[in-house]
């Protein structure tokens, strides 16, 4: 636990937090050596998950790159009510401080960021109760099984659709009487008075129409699922042939992955949130002239940036100064925007003093996409310099392609579009009629990765137990690829085929 | 709580285990694996194991970065980190530590389960060498240590007084230096000599020499681990033999008949020469194809080894690649005459899957 200094610390700056209006939950600091912040860190920051060798190999890359001096983690902050946070023994003073700052922002983020809103508040009993289930299917069931199924559901474990969780659905309601038995609408003739002119009061063509009209909506209400699905975990978990352990196993993966995706869609955002609060509080209130060197280089070191990367804490930390730089003079709207004046719009200066309200409303409505899409500004690439980089196959070497701003902010937004995952939709769960599962990856202008392509859908057979077919696009054409099992004598098949 | 962590720790490395056998005479196999970076490091990957997901196809598609440079400057993206969460980078999935030759061959000994050498020579010699870790007060200025200088001078200004909140100035005086300073470390000294003898006549093709370079990279590197100074000589020979350097020793060209003894000679008067046995641990490895000259030569060759050369030195390892040329025949030779000595080692390698088992062989008595 905390010691008496330490706990000072913590209230100090607690109160400085809340000064500033920062709003968090409760944080529970733990004090602990290098080797518990190693595993903890394995574990993603909870000490009690499900076995795995997964986090095995985390703690082997962990704790290899730290004893080898190339990275130290000085502190964890989990998404939790209360927050736990991880401080890691032996840091100086100035760094626990820093640290502490960095965490209440960060508690202030996971607490208000609307895109948080949805996530389990309790995470560490669940991640707890996980472990459990899962222990006990491995008693019940033997540990190859049990690792050998929760492998398979690793590979699909990001195949989540983010907006899902904020989906209102309606229900529709829909009349039965209009439809016949076999679920047809009738087809809607006019009373004709003369039996002569029904050729012309209802033409043959149209009551034809009709009744292809109707067939073909019969097709779509049978069609499995209606429209296509993004959440592909969920159909799986509701739809797939599983036992039920398998089935429970399945959805606590997939609960997890939801508990982690609005850290991935909100990275810049959050790290550049507790940077801007830790240097805000630390310059301003709490920071001694004797740790003020200190203080400099452990921020500098948070904030340095590698080249041919970005560092989110920088990024975001900036972002959010410039927003509120801009929102205080009012360097913003249409009359700025129409401005032609490059002198007068430097100088731009109204005195609106918006800033703070502004920000404060910015970590409360946006993730990554929607904060790079709307405060990415020309000005901003310029004076940070940033450059979009390719590879040169010539020099073998990547190298800087552009400074410009729409290719920059391009490809920014790719990046982080999806954290950078391709999105694959569940279009047939009854293709062919044969219960086979066709799923389509939505392309948007990169192939994917193929040979793991075809690992996943060779997994996602073994889920599913009839084949799997995915269609994508190589070379600009519309190929499917087949996973299907027992053909041939070999234990999974995979095929292609050009569609057009 | 740390018992969780053992579990799929184990797990893992049990996994990788099984894999690493595998990998392991990969890395010997393919020698262009052993990257060599700055002095003494080498990058070897830190196995991972890749659990398949949808992703997109983007290796070498670029991102986004930032700083200075025109358009066409390359950045140094060497190695990206294996975060998934970095958004901005294409997910990497090796990391590449580098890591010292020492750690590297200690990873080969416990695979081969090698055991340490126990090394001969004088014991109580100790030799002085050190690392720049101590501070002094005084010492040359291109060794200030400039943090510490800045704190003590800002120190002594608080005591003084004379440090102004609103204008901190700072300024060191002579007492305020500090100098970074060598800590000596003992350490006892081993003598150890390391002679690859080669033959290099008309029969060893690349592909052999190939074969004896990736063993001997790997032999080199065990005893570098075992000691800490190791001295290095190569002989190659045809019908005559000469010493080279470690460059011309793997790139000569082949040529000419074998005499044996000739390197074998030159070998005893290296030793003689330069390297007392009484003071030295001295090791040997001679390659060849085993097609020497004549039977008259292998003769001179055992009577050399038998009465010069075996009692004194730790270890001679003759490992015999097999080449479509050559009968072979050395090998039988020196095992019906010497096979029962203990100093020496036979080992037969036919290609290079075999590289890992004949190291094994040379290594694995500790001496």
């Amino acid at each position: 636990m905390a010691s008496t200094d330490l706990k000072q610390h913590i209230e100090e700056i607690e109160k400085r937090a809340h000064e500033y209006e920062l709003d968090f939950f409760d944080v529970v600091f733990e004090v602990i050596d290098f080797e518990e912040m190693n595993m903890l860190a394995s574990y993603s920051g909870f000490p009690v998950r499900y076995t795995h060798w997964r986090f095995g190999m985390e703690y082997e890359k962990i704790s290899k790159s730290y004893s080898y001096g190339l990275h130290k983690i000085y502190e964890m902050v989990i998404n939790n009510d209360p927050a736990y946070a991880y401080l890691l023994k032996g840091n100086t003073d100035i760094d626990q401080k820093l640290v502490i700052a960095h965490v209440y922002a960060h508690s202030d983020f996971f607490k208000n960021n609307f895109w948080f809103s949805v996530t389990n508040r309790k995470m560490l009993n669940e991640m707890a109760n996980h472990a459990v289930k899962i222990s006990r299917y491995i008693d019940k069931y033997g540990y190859e099984e049990v690792e050998g199924f929760v492998d398979i559901c690793l590979s699909i474990e990001d195949l989540i659709d983010i907006h899902s969780p904020f989906i209102k659905r309606q229900f529709a309601v829909k009349s039965f009487l209009e439809e016949d038995e076999d679920g047809r609408k009738p087809i809607s003739k006019l009373r004709s008075p003369n039996e002569y002119l029904e050729d012309y009061i209802n033409p043959p063509d149209f009551i034809e129409w009709q009744r292809k009209k109707s067939e073909d909506e019969k097709i779509k209400k049978e069609k499995f699922p209606e429209s296509p699905k993004r959440d592909v975990l969920f159909f799986l978990v509701e739809n797939a042939e599983l036992e039920e352990w398998q089935r429970d196993v399945l959805s606590m993966i997939r609960e997890e992955s939801y508990y982690y995706a609005p850290q991935m869609q909100t990275r810049i955002m959050n790290e550049g949130w507790a940077a801007y609060w830790h240097s805000k509080i630390l310059t301003e209130k709490i920071v001694t002239d004797t740790e003020i060197i200190d203080y400099a280089d452990h921020h500098a070191g948070t904030l340095a940036g590698r080249a041919g990367s970005i560092n989110p804490y920088k990024l975001g930390m900036e972002l959010f100064r410039d927003i509120e730089d801009r929102w205080n003079k009012g360097k913003f709207g249409k009359e700025y925007e129409e401005c032609n004046d490059i002198e007068a719009k430097r100088k731009w200066e109204v005195k609106l003093g918006l800033g703070r309200d502004k920000i404060f409303e910015v970590r409360r409505l946006y993730n990554d996409v929607t904060f790079i899409d709307e405060f990415l500004t020309e000005d901003f690439c310029r004076e940070h310099k940033l450059f979009t980089y390719a590879y040169n196959r010539s020099t073998n070497m990547y190298e800087i392609e552009s400074r410009d701003f729409k290719k920059i902010k391009e490809k920014l937004l790719f990046l982080l579009t999806n954290c950078g995952r391709p999105i694959i939709e569940v279009i047939d769960g009854n293709y062919m009629n044969r219960g086979e599962l066709y799923l389509a990856h939505k392309h948007e202008g990169v192939e994917l990765k193929l040979d793991w392509a075809k690992d996943v859908l060779k997994h996602m057979f073994k889920l599913w137990r009839r084949p799997v077919h995915l269609e994508t696009v190589i070379d600009g054409k519309v190929r499917v690829f087949t996973a299907d099992g027992g053909k041939k004598g070999k234990e999974v098949e995979i095929e292609s085929f050009l569609v057009r | 709580m740390s018992l969780r962590i053992e579990q799929d720790w184990g797990r893992f490395r049990e996994i990788v285990r099984g894999k690493i056998k595998q990998n392991l005479r990969r890395y010997i196999v393919r020698s262009e694996l052993i990257g060599k970076k700055g002095k003494d490091l080498v990058s070897i990957p830190v196995p991972q194991i890749e659990i398949p997901h949808f992703v997109h196809a983007l290796e070498r598609s670029g991102g986004v970065g930032q700083g200075d440079g025109d358009l066409g400057t390359p950045v140094g993206i060497g190695e990206h980190e294996g975060d998934r969460h970095a958004g901005n980078q294409p997910g990497e999935h090796i990391l590449e530590v580098e890591i010292t030759l020492e750690e590297l061959a200690r990873i080969l000994g416990e695979e081969l389960e090698l055991p340490n050498i126990e090394p001969r020579g004088k014991k109580n010699i100790k030799s002085f060498s050190g690392k720049y870790s101590d501070i002094h007060t005084a010492g040359p200025e291109s060794l200030r240590h400039a943090k510490r200088t800045f704190k003590e001078a800002l120190k002594r200004q608080i005591i003084s007084g004379s440090y102004d909140n609103v204008d901190p100035v700072i300024i060191p005086v002579t007492e305020d230096k500090r100098y970074k300073a060598r800590e000596p470390v003992e350490q006892p000294a081993f003598n150890t000599v390391v002679i690859y003898m080669m033959d290099v006549s008309g029969s060893m093709g690349s592909e052999q020499k190939e074969i004896v370079r990736v063993e001997s990279f790997w032999i080199d590197s065990w005893l570098r681990y075992q000691y800490k100074d190791i001295e290095t000589k190569y002989i190659v020979h045809d019908a005559v033999a000469r010493e080279v350097d470690r460059d011309t020793f793997f790139r000569v060209r082949e040529s000419g008949g074998t005499i044996i003894s000739s390197a074998y000679k030159l070998f005893r008067k290296i030793i003689d020469e330069r390297y007392p046995h009484e003071e030295w641990n001295v090791y040997a490895f001679h390659f060849s194809d085993g097609d020497n000259w004549s039977r008259d030569d292998t003769h001179e060759c055992i009577e050399i080894l038998e009465e010069s050369l075996l009692p004194w030195i730790n270890l001679f390892c003759y490992g015999q690649v097999e080449s479509p040329y050559g009968s072979g025949q050395f090998y039988y030779d020196l095992e019906d005459h010497l096979g029962e000595k203990e100093t020496l080692v036979l080992s037969k390698i036919p290609n290079k899957d075999a590289v890992y088992d004949s190291i094994k062989k040379f290594l694995a008595k500790g001496r």
